[in-house]
């Protein structure tokens, strides 16, 4: 080999004993890792080409892969680990910005983790949600400060547009482009049947999927892809994106090699031409600006729907939300560092941002503060992977959830990150035919609704164990949560207390 | 025709009057009001005053004289249609422009025609008679982007940093463009014969909105340039 030779991350460990050589695996590896020799009757692996996402694993019939950690070390070192040194490898053969995908890896605090629910014991009882009904449903939308009455002394219902779900989770951004059409069908299916929504992303709306405009978010970025009358008509809500977790302040580019047929057309540039989102919107330099983006939405749509104004979680986060609450956007959503990505440069994904949790809860503290947070909703992102994780967050202050890594996993993602590559051997993260084929949106959009459903049952044990049956009564409840090995600083900016105090 | 009166009126109430009429319209005493006939199709709008910001955006297919200068983000995410303007425009205009026609007989701020995109046979068009200010074409990645300077009055015919990051699309410069910094990621050269009949009916159009000679706006020296790459981006990058 030479200097340029990185030794394979995996290795792909085969049972000689069980493999029958029947190529099943061969044919699922779009990476081309496995390979059959004819001359030996046995089945042969490059595992250099391996990126560990388990499809031959789950699909060899015979049970004889398994995917292993390569033990070829580098010589233990605390400071320069294997990883880091592989990454200097790699810039060295190539001059390379280093590309990742998925959300951020590393072992930085997860605070979920570190935050506690509390239960209710003898006195205020909790609840059976089996026998007794729990309320859910959220509305989403800019709320009235005060009771209003017509001059004939009647209640004056007009509301400014509010977005209804089920229960407090949407499905997140994620364009087509980066993901498949059937990834999106699923989604789409799966929003439609469970009551809540789904977000275009930026690469426009395929015409196919107009029809469950109700169920979708459709978002405008600094790129304006697929941006038109009728695509900001189509959906409940319009979201302006202005940054990603997984990358705050840099833009997106979709290589020209995925802009083919229908992508093309979808976002209206030429085939085989980059989709290049700039960092910036050209048009915002101010909060003015930005309000100037949201009402031009608004007078193009009537003001039937809400905007949601979407940004990464930052330095400063709470006076940013500040602003955006009086920009006029209805809906604030704030995603944490650790949100996923289809492509990300792997500095920018693992060093820039902040986490949600700590975002969330000092944006809610400030919205409250200067009496402003009933004008906006507030929905999180950024590492939502459980039923605890979405009631932490409402108990936070949260009034949804953004969940895209959650979903992208019950589709069949087994989190390889390599997304970028566009091989996807589980037909999301890719454009291929028969790779996009492997996904069945029907039976996908299954998988979603089967999720959903047990998040919402968890949610609402949670929610009678403490005693309450509304999740409105537990937004903002802080005092449903307590802090483990935290220290006082985390505590205070949290706004929760200590476990055992 | 129906004339609606400007004046004491914001833009919601300019833009839900347009909304109900069948016929044309006409605006007088237009003052600053922002997001006029934002989204609208099948109109024909005549106004006078100048119209505020954004100006036409998400314009699906209507029609938009202005009589007189208008503000920033005119045209922004325009899909179909034609704005004419007899005066300048603001910064940013024609940003994201996906189709339709801005074509302005004066000048134009910052930041024109920045991320216009084409698809297939749908290809917008702006055309500038006077100057262009900085970063004009900034991201250009489809459409047409014309600027004729007509009245320069000493300036240059583009400022700073046109075509940074464009990727797609064309843009004319009726000019030698010999004190013009391109980048490096595009050619700039002389017009050829062929490719200034590729716009000649573009300025024909041009030419009878505004009332000038076609042929002797293409006797001036016109510069093209196009990108190298519509992929500016495919070394930039490995994979970890």
């Amino acid at each position: 080999m030479s200097i340029e030779f990185i030794y394979p991350e995996f290795e792909v460990i085969r049972n000689e004993n069980r493999c029958i050589s029947c190529r099943a695996c061969e044919r699922q590896c779009a990476n081309d890792a496995h390979s059959y020799d004819k001359k030996h009757n046995i089945m042969r692996c490059d595992e250099s080409k391996c990126v560990n996402c388990q499809r031959c694993v789950s699909f060899c019939p015979t049970k004889a892969l398994k995917i292993v950690k390569s033990d070829c070390t580098l010589r233990e070192n605390a400071n320069w680990s294997t990883q880091t040194i592989k990454e200097i490898y790699r810039q060295a053969n190539s001059g390379g910005v280093l590309l990742s995908s998925m959300g951020n890896p590393n072992p930085l605090p997860v605070y979920w983790d570190k935050i506690l629910i509390n239960a209710s014991q003898v006195t205020n009882p909790s609840i059976d949600p089996l026998r007794e009904p729990m309320e859910t449903r959220v509305f989403l939308g800019k709320k009235p400060s005060k009771v209003q009455r017509s001059k004939d002394g009647k209640l004056d219902c007009t509301l400014p547009p509010q977005l209804e779900l089920s229960m407090p989770v949407m499905f997140s951004a994620m364009s087509y482009g980066s993901i498949s059409y059937n990834a999106h069908k699923s989604l789409a299916l799966a929003a439609t049947e469970l009551g809540i929504l789904y977000n275009t992303g930026e690469g426009g709306l395929h015409e196919d999927f107009y029809c469950y405009g109700e169920n979708t978010v459709v978002q405008v970025a600094s790129g304006r892809f697929g941006v038109h009358a009728d695509y900001l008509e189509a959906g409940a809500a319009i979201e302006i994106k202005i940054g990603q977790g997984a990358k705050p302040g840099i833009g997106g580019h979709l290589p020209g090699a995925k802009i083919a047929g229908d992508i093309s057309r979808t976002r209206m540039i030429p085939e085989g031409s980059d989709a290049i989102s700039p960092a910036p919107h050209h048009d915002i330099y101010s909060i003015e600006d930005l309000r100037q983006l949201v009402f031009s939405l608004k007078e193009a749509t009537e003001y039937k729907k809400p905007v949601i104004v979407k940004v990464a979680a930052v330095h400063n986060i709470a006076a940013i939300a500040s602003g955006i609450a009086r920009s006029g956007a209805d809906i604030i959503a704030i995603d944490g560092f650790r949100g996923g990505t289809g492509a990300a440069p792997t500095r920018i994904r693992d060093h820039v941002g902040i986490p949600i949790e700590l975002a969330l809860a000092a944006v809610d503290q400030r919205l409250r503060d200067e009496g402003i947070r009933n004008h906006v909703s507030l929905v999180v992102g950024g590492s939502i992977r459980s039923a605890a994780d979405v009631v932490k967050a409402i108990a936070l202050g949260a009034d949804a959830c953004y969940v895209a890594t959650a979903a992208l996993l019950a589709l069949g993602c087994h989190l390889c990150r390599t997304c970028q590559s566009g091989k996807c051997n589980w037909g999301i993260a890719t454009q291929r035919p028969e790779l996009v084929k492997r996904l069945n949106p029907e039976a996908g959009s299954k998988r979603l609704i089967h999720l959903m459903t047990a998040w919402k049952h968890e949610i609402k044990e949670f929610m009678g164990g403490m005693g309450i049956n509304s999740v409105e009564a537990l937004r903002g409840n802080r005092l449903m949560l307590r802090g483990i090995g935290l220290t006082e600083k985390e505590l205070e900016i949290l706004g929760i207390s200590h476990a055992g105090e | 025709m129906q004339t609606i009166d400007a004046a004491n009126l914001d833009y919601r109430a300019i833009n839900n009057a347009l909304r109900k009429a069948e016929t044309d319209y006409i605006i007088e005493g237009c003052c600053g009001q922002r997001f006029l006939a934002a989204g609208m199709s099948d109109k024909n709008l005549i106004i006078n005053g100048i119209p505020g910001n954004a100006l036409g955006a998400y314009l699906n297919n209507a029609n938009i004289t202005v009589n007189a200068n208008a503000q920033d983000a005119v045209g922004d995410t325009m899909n179909e249609g034609k704005i004419l303007i007899h005066g300048n425009i603001g910064d940013a205009a024609g940003y994201a422009m996906r189709g339709g026609k801005i074509y302005v007989q004066g000048s134009a701020g910052y930041r024109a025609g920045i991320h216009m995109k084409a698809y297939k046979e749908k290809i917008p068009v702006m055309i500038i008679g006077g100057c262009a200010g900085s970063f004009l074409g900034e991201y250009q990645a489809g459409g047409v982007i014309i600027v004729l300077g007509l009245h320069k009055d000493g300036r240059r015919i583009v400022g700073n940093f046109p075509c940074t990051g464009m990727h797609g699309g064309k843009m004319f410069l009726r000019d030698s463009c010999e004190d013009i910094h391109f980048p490096r990621q595009v050619t700039a050269r002389p017009a050829a014969a062929e490719e200034l009949e590729e716009i000649r009916e573009y300025l024909s159009e041009y030419c009878l909105d505004f009332g000038y000679s076609v042929n002797e706006l293409l006797s001036g020296p016109f510069t093209v340039i196009t990108p190298d790459s519509k992929n500016p981006y495919q070394q930039m990058y490995a994979a970890n």
